[in-house]
């Protein structure tokens, strides 16, 4: 299966790149709860692109390793980047004045997790779920 | 795109049945404070059955909306709230401490009217 990709510029895009990822969940067999976490984990990653990068791009695509399959979520921009990753990784810690849980959340509803991010260069993250 | 919001008595009903975009949540917590300062509502419930996921915004934009509507007198119950859904938030570290809540729409009524009597 190819890969999905949702240009994330607009209120309208998060909703588009969380669809986008549902329905490949939906493919690959996810159940209704990890659904659920993917879908999650796409709006919180479209929004920061949205919030703090203002454009950037979401892709997702069904990965297979060995003897698993599952959803890879990749979120890549060209925005002002992370100053303190450590910070940003804290529940709690926001600085758009919401809740603090979209990275760390990110983290504990995916299986893997990565992030680089370099000060007025961007952030890439990607995630991914595996089907169990 | 606008959420309905239904009269019954004292009470608003609300049930979300779309996907929440971020301009229809804030546009939805600014038309239900409106609805309880023109009808003069004591208590709100709203129902979310339908809804399959909840993101940190729309959390937020939930557990604000509960508060903003205490502050005029008006007391919020959020109901219908499905298994995956409970499972992110928690899993996110959103706990909505303090956000009234009950099993389905039925419950939830009774659970305004018990606490506006009592």
């Amino acid at each position: 299966m190819s890969q999905t990709c949702v240009e994330v510029r607009s209120e309208w895009s998060i909703v588009a790149a969380r669809q986008a990822g549902r329905a490949v969940a939906k493919e690959i067999g996810f159940g209704s709860v990890d659904q659920a976490r993917i879908t999650t984990a796409i709006s919180e990653l479209a929004r920061n692109i949205y919030l703090y990068a203002k454009v950037g791009e979401i892709c997702i695509e069904k990965v297979v390793d060995a003897n698993k399959v599952g959803v890879k979520v990749s979120a890549s921009d060209d925005g002002p980047g992370i100053k303190d990753l450590r910070r940003v990784m804290e529940d709690g810690y926001t600085t758009s004045g919401g809740l603090g849980a979209g990275l760390p959340g990110v983290k504990r509803l995916m299986d893997e997790f990565f992030i680089d991010s370099k000060e007025g260069e961007g952030t890439k993250i990607h995630a991914v779920k595996w089907l169990r | 795109m606008r959420i309905p919001i239904l009269k019954l008595k004292e009470y608003l009903l609300v049930s979300v049945q779309i996907e929440l975009d971020d301009q229809t949540a804030l546009q939805f917590q600014e038309d239900i404070l409106n609805k309880i300062h023109e009808e003069g509502s004591r208590g709100v419930v709203i129902d979310l059955t339908s809804v399959d996921f909840i993101d940190s915004f729309i959390a937020k934009v939930l557990g604000d909306v509960v508060d903003m509507s205490n502050l005029m007198g008006a007391k919020v119950v959020l109901t219908g709230i499905q298994p995956a859904v409970a499972i992110t938030l928690v899993d996110m570290g959103i706990l909505m401490h303090g956000v009234p809540t009950a099993l389905d729409l039925e419950q939830g009524l009774e659970k305004l009217q018990l606490e506006l009597e009592g």
